[in-house]
């Protein structure tokens, strides 16, 4: 028998009697497991999540559910398909034995399997005084089990809610707490909202809409510590400029860290980043050396990205989930020829302040920007970054439907600035600085991130960091 | 075949049933020049790229077409697309004027303003299909005209009731929408004898209708009523009340696009199935596939096959020719939901395909305001049609069809059917 039928048989019997196991049962989780079984994949599936909640939508959480419109639990993700897998709800995956084939789990099973996917997506980053983290009313928002707590400290009525941070997810919070009339304080030690991932013309704009709508918008200052009453409640804050906040409710939006300590022992490019993977989704060793049957998809991953100079890229949207799982799907049932690459154009959306904010490419990636339709001060209008002559992001408000323009372009690496449109050009239409925060400028963390990759470092090795 | 000569023969009223041939001819260029500043697009990407382009305009007194009116020679026959863009209505105009007007439009008509209109519509519909359906059988014999006895009566109501216009005064504008349809011909018949006085009669029925439109607008405007217009002449929304005027062109808009194209999508649903019998059965056995054999349909014959507004306000390059600034430039969408760069065995009527993008409501933020309003009735109606009308066949295929190039569509559908079930 040829080499070539021999392989072409293995496949066959991987599809029919092998063993998968998806370890994070979220978005990403979910849609591999129904593109494995869209893609003939007839094998053991076993999909392990930490919390106990079938796969369920995030985005809801920090808008609708807040907002009462939507019980928390009633945000299900859509099945597409039955995926007839094994699911291991409930139970954290603790730790990878890659010579046994082996996923351990935090009640002491291990689970083999043939393929493995890595998806287990981020978390929210506590507070870090373990001591103040313990108080009542102080919140995060990344499950439904948070954002289930935090709509009924809201519902209270508090006297006022104090945000910490001002990325999407607390200015989304922000913007649903003034939807409900209740007083907000957002703190956020950056320049303005949203700067991480917009830079700081846009973050200009954004501190103006959360002004106007009466949010007490606080810049340049950090939450020193927070202090609680007797039954152990949050009551102050103390910010960095000496204020002292009254406050019932507080929400830590401080962006997210990777879920990889699990991986640690395990011998992969794991980080701080994420899980760094090839655009084919399959797991780097430490060595930079590319896995056979280790995959990766979702918030935790990171793979080199072609249109931004092969950097590395961790993109914690909601389509670099669906995208990055059905590739990784494909490829683990695919022999070479038939593997896909995940090079999806980042995209994101946001709602708040009545804006829908919407975005393609890496706008942190320009240095400049332009804005190239509609009016900044009605707050409906199209802005293009550039970075070298090239057009690499993209961002609207209020004015989604030009977006497809902009992504081509930037697919493209069409020039930047673009052409000036037919019509309702913007009273400024010259390129200025961008303004992206200094990396070294404590802000919060933009979700697309671009990671780098230093091809002078020799000898791999991680050391694992203290929790 | 050269561009021009396949564009003149799409355009033809012979070609009518089938323009599709020449559509392909024309897709080898996928924008191709066919006459004096103006160019057409039929090919997918390049449609979907200039459909968000910002320097391509809808300001229809920008397009060199004529269409817009003020230009000195405009193309004979075609005056009255003008009536589109006396007042510019929402569809040939740009940003800014265009996003307040769809804004304002937009509040009382759809979520997240008024997001119980459209459900709202169902009983009428149903009850009018049903109707509709029990008169064709009360009158005894096994042959109907899908459009005339079917169709028809379904959007105009249901665009009557939304907007505020009496139903009772149908028969009237049915006549004048009619002559307007019939006198707009962007091919060669147009500056024939003939199409000189289709012309002719449709400009005075155009002007009848907008006279009609502009009185009843008038009277709302004076005395509020509940619906549509009334409510954009008396609006205190953010961006405050429409003029008269301006309600008058948009309800001219809004009352011929949202029942015309309407009336052909359900009779192409119709026709689709019949030609295809797997499909029909399909379709009754599995009602649940009715929404995507929609889709599918308007993928195959598009109801408004293109919208001939559109202009380049720069030079811009694209799949291989460079538009230059000041030329028409029509979107074919029609041509485009058939490009094989996009969907596999693109003439094939597949109810069950994946991936289906098409251009059958248009692209970018012109994007038909009513589709989902039209996709509610044409649901429904087919649901009714294909659970009722019992081993229809079509007796002429194809059908006569109507005259008009942008809203294309049979004029007549008959059908022989042995029972109609209760």
């Amino acid at each position: 028998m040829s080499t070539a039928s021999l392989v072409s048989q293995l496949v066959d019997t991987f599809k029919a009697q092998g063993r998968i196991v998806i370890v994070g049962a979220s978005l990403g989780g979910l849609r591999a497991a129904e593109a494995l079984r869209k893609k003939g994949f007839r094998g053991q599936l076993t999909i392990i999540g930490d919390e106990p909640h079938e796969p369920y939508d995030r985005p809801p959480l920090s808008k609708q559910v807040l907002k009462g419109w939507v019980p928390a639990d009633h945000t299900k993700l859509p099945r597409l398909r039955p995926v007839d897998a094994d699911w291991r709800l409930g139970v954290a995956a603790v730790g990878l034995d890659r010579s046994n084939r082996q996923v351990l789990l935090a009640n002491g099973e291990k689970v083999d399997y043939d393929r493995l996917l890595i998806a287990t997506g981020t978390r929210a980053r506590p507070w870090f005084n373990p001591e103040q983290a313990a108080l009542k009313g102080l919140f995060t928002v990344r499950t439904c089990d948070d954002a289930a707590k935090l709509a009924a400290a809201l519902r209270e009525r508090p006297r006022r809610v104090l945000i910490v941070g001002s990325g999407f997810v607390g200015s989304e919070i922000a913007s649903v707490c003034r939807d409900l009339d209740l007083p907000v304080t957002v703190a956020e030690r950056g320049k303005a909202p949203l700067v991480g991932a917009l830079g700081g013309v846009i973050g200009d704009i954004a501190a103006k809409m959360q002004i106007d709508a009466g949010v007490d918008l606080r810049t340049g200052v950090a939450v020193q510590r927070l202090d609680g009453d007797a039954d152990g409640h949050v009551r102050a804050a103390r910010l960095s400029d000496g204020t002292v906040l009254e406050v019932d409710v507080v929400v830590a939006s401080l962006g997210s860290i990777r879920n990889v300590e699990w991986l640690e022992g395990a011998q992969l490019a794991s980080g701080f980043w994420g899980v760094a993977c090839d655009a084919g989704c399959r797991a780097f060793d430490i060595n930079g050396v590319v896995t056979d049957n280790i995959f990766v998809a979702g918030d935790v991953a990171r793979a080199p990205h072609v249109l931004y100079e092969y950097e590395f890229m961790s993109q914690e949207h909601w389509d670099n989930a669906v995208f990055g799982a059905e590739v990784a799907a494909n490829n683990m049932i695919s022999l070479e020829m038939g593997r896909r690459p995940h090079l999806p154009l980042p995209s994101f959306w946001s709602g708040q302040f009545g804006v829908n904010i919407k975005s393609v490419g890496v706008c942190s990636f320009g240095d400049e920007i332009v804005f190239t339709q509609g009016s900044i001060t009605q707050r409906r209008f199209a802005a293009a970054y550039g970075y070298r002559g090239r057009i690499v992001g993209a961002v609207t408000f209020n004015h989604g439907k030009w977006l497809p323009y902009y992504a081509s372009l930037i697919e493209q690496s069409a020039p930047f600035p673009p052409p000036p449109p037919g019509y309702d050009r913007p009273a400024i239409f010259e390129p200025m600085p961008a303004r992206f925060p200094d990396p070294r400028e404590p802000t919060a963390i933009p979700d697309v991130v671009l990671t780098g990759h230093d091809p002078t470092s020799r000898g791999a090795e991680f050391r694992p960091r203290s929790r | 075949m050269d561009a021009e000569t396949a564009w003149a023969e799409a355009m033809k009223f012979e070609n009518r049933p089938n323009p599709y041939p020449y559509f392909e001819q024309l897709r080898k260029t996928p924008v191709a020049k066919v006459a004096d500043k103006t160019y057409v697009v039929t090919g997918y990407p390049e449609l979907l790229a200039l459909a968000h382009d910002p320097r391509i305009s809808s300001d229809i007194s920008r397009s060199p077409s004529g269409f817009g009116g003020d230009k000195p020679e405009p193309e004979p026959g075609s005056e009255h697309m003008q009536a589109y863009g006396r007042e510019a209505s929402i569809i040939v105009s740009d940003p800014p004027d265009h996003d307040r007007a769809r804004r304002q439009v937009m509040r009382h008509f759809g979520p997240p303003h008024s997001p119980d209109l459209m459900p709202s519509m169902e009983p009428l519909v149903v009850q009018l299909a049903n109707d509709l359906l029990d008169k064709v059988k009360a009158r005894g014999n096994s042959r109907f005209d899908v459009v005339e006895d079917f169709a028809y009566r379904i959007p105009v109501a249901v665009i009557c009731k939304i907007l505020g216009v009496p139903v009772e005064d149908e028969p009237m504008f049915h006549a004048w929408i009619f002559d307007f349809m019939m006198g707009t011909d962007l091919g060669p018949e147009g500056s024939t004898a003939e199409g000189r006085a289709l012309a002719e009669k449709g400009r005075a029925s155009t002007a009848a209708l907008l006279a009609y439109l502009g009185d009843l607008v008038q009277r709302y405007s004076k005395t509020p009523g509940e619906a549509l217009l009334s409510k954009l002449l008396h609006d205190d929304g953010p961006d405050g009340p429409m003029s008269v005027k301006e309600t008058t062109s948009n309800a001219m808009l809004l009352l011929v696009a949202g029942h015309d194209s309407t009336v052909n999508t359900i009779t192409n649903c119709v026709m689709t199935l019949l030609r295809n019998p797997g499909s029909w059965d399909l379709v009754r056995h599995r009602p649940e596939l009715i929404p995507r054999t929609i889709e599918e349909v308007q993928r195959l014959q598009s109801a408004v096959q293109f919208f001939p507004s559109r202009s380049a306000t720069a030079d811009i390059e694209i799949g291989g020719t460079v538009i230059p600034a000041g030329s028409a430039v029509h979107l074919i969408y029609a041509a485009a939901n058939r490009d094989p760069r996009r969907f596999d065995n693109p003439d094939r009527f597949d109810p069950l395909r994946e991936d289906n993008e098409h251009f059958g409501w248009g692209s970018g933020i012109h994007t038909c305001m009513g589709g989902p309003l039209a996709r509610l009735e044409v649901n429904l109606a087919l649901e009714i049609f294909v659970r009722r009308v019992e081993s229809p066949k079509l007796v002429v295929d194809p059908p006569p069809y109507r005259h008009n190039q942008v809203f294309r569509g049979p004029r007549h559908l008959w059908v022989d059917f042995a029972a109609i079930a209760d």
